[in-house]
């Protein structure tokens, strides 16, 4: 991981840039932490990791990284509660996130490595689609508008999607991000098939979201350069039978 | 509502854009009602005992055709996620699906039943209870089949699969279905059958969306 020492993207917020934090019910959240304690993962019979704990504050960020098959993609899923934890808790400050999974998922974005794209849709329409999946009723044209020209869709936007290439549907999942706003964000190796000018994009979009308060876990092989990310390796956390057996006593 | 509503219209654009689900289930419907006076013989007398039938069957496997992308689609390209994510409850996204669905085939399949309803010498006051019998059960085949569908996401053989599954389910608005055909050509009513399909497909509607979610979510794990 690439580590910038540009004030910038510093975590730190200068009073002034909070224009965002209108309510006190978003004040609040910013100060509750995402924890995960202990977590276990089973995919099928088959036990992935175990004993995972991590605290994400407000403006922080997570890189889990490890080999293939040490459970990246099913740590996302078990965050973003596709999954459930064969044991352990996931806590949105002191509230299991399992009592009302409902108002949790509504704070979170997910991007797995799946981009979700309709062939016979626009990237506008898609976008406009997502937006609306999300509860926001009539999304408005300039944040979608807004969201293409971040990531440089401008001249892609009323194409069907079959004519995309693999770079640009990428970027075009990473551009859900932008045009309903939520906390957390949980991406699946997100610059994967991405250009260095992806990439950049991509990099910009993080750092955004984490100066205005968001915070972010990436699973990733492929260095991104997000400002004083903590570090989560999955290797040291395989779980396997014996060892699922052994905890179990 | 929002979700409800948006899921609903982009299913259905998509299927306008595509376009060849309701064609294909359109023309299996067709050709599977044609095949029968072919296969028995031209008797108008056969063909009146069986004709109603024959097209409720019919009705039934072509709704079977299209079961298996139902789910399949958004299961593959990462959508189901997505959709499950949404601050909606999923039992609601499962009904926009399966009302685009039914739109998308069930009210074709009834639109084409009289025209076909004459092929295999239906009675004619018979036609517009066979056509009101598929209206009010071909939602129930869409809700029910759904179960189906949502069953076997990611298994091998899906489409069979779900034929297999859905089939045995489908007996009761068959029964009915038919069944209100062949008393109202009788003379003795088919109100009291066509009740009860619409009851079947009432009941279907709070509970099959049950039942598709937890399926959905099972396979999202």
């Amino acid at each position: 991981m690439r580590h910038r020492d540009d004030p910038a993207l510093s975590p730190m917020r200068v009073a002034g840039r909070d224009a965002s934090a209108g309510s006190l019910a978003e004040a609040h959240s910013r100060q509750v932490e995402l924890v995960g304690r202990d977590l276990a993962c089973h995919r099928g019979e088959r036990p992935v990791f175990r004993g995972i704990s991590f605290r994400l504050a407000s403006g922080a960020a997570l890189a889990v990284t490890g080999a293939n098959g040490s459970g990246k993609s099913s740590l996302l899923r078990l965050l973003a509660t596709l999954l459930r934890p064969q044991t352990g808790q996931l806590l949105w400050g002191s509230t299991p996130v399992w009592r009302d999974p409902a108002s949790y998922r509504a704070r979170l974005h997910y991007v797995g490595h799946l981009d979700a794209i309709k062939p016979a849709l626009s990237a506008r329409e898609m976008l406009r689609s997502w937006a609306v999946l999300r509860g926001v009723a009539t999304p408005s044209r300039s944040r979608i508008d807004a969201a293409l020209a971040a990531f440089a869709l401008e001249t892609a936007a009323d194409w069907p999607c079959r004519w995309l290439s693999a770079g640009q549907r990428r970027r075009l999942a990473l551009a859900r991000l932008l045009v309903s706003p939520a906390p957390i964000w949980l991406l699946d190796e997100p610059s994967a098939g991405l250009d260095g000018d992806g990439q950049e994009r991509l990099e910009q979009a993080i750092a955004a979201h984490l100066a205005a308060g968001g915070r972010i876990v990436v699973a990733t092989h492929l260095p991104i350069a997000i400002a004083a990310a903590t570090m989560l390796t999955l290797d040291a956390f395989r779980a396997t039978a014996d060892a699922m057996r052994a905890d179990a006593f | 509502m929002t979700a409800f509503a948006g899921l609903f219209r982009r299913d259905l654009r998509l299927a306008l854009r595509q376009g060849s689900e309701t064609a294909l289930v359109l023309g299996f419907f067709v050709l599977a009602v044609v095949l029968f006076p072919l296969g028995v013989g031209p008797e108008p007398e056969l063909l009146r005992r069986i004709g109603p039938g024959v097209l409720w069957v019919a009705a039934l496997l072509a709704a079977l055709l299209s079961l298996d992308r139902l789910f399949q689609t958004d299961y593959e390209d990462g959508g189901l996620d997505l959709i499950a994510l949404s601050p909606a409850p999923l039992e609601i996204a499962v009904l926009a699906k399966c009302a685009a669905h039914w739109i998308t085939t069930g009210l074709p399949l009834t639109a084409a039943s009289p025209f076909l309803a004459l092929l295999v010498a239906v009675e004619p006051h018979g036609i517009s209870v066979l056509a009101l019998s598929l209206l009010l059960g071909t939602p129930s085949l869409s809700l029910i089949g759904a179960i189906a569908g949502a069953l076997t996401l990611g298994a091998r053989r899906a489409g069979v699969l779900s034929s297999l599954i859905a089939l045995p389910l489908y007996v009761p608005p068959l029964v009915f279905g038919a069944g209100s055909v062949e008393a109202s050509v009788a003379g003795t009513g088919g109100r009291a059958y066509l009740l009860i399909l619409g009851a079947l497909s009432l009941a279907a509607l709070p509970l099959a969306p049950l039942a598709v979610a937890a399926a959905l979510r099972q396979a999202l794990e």
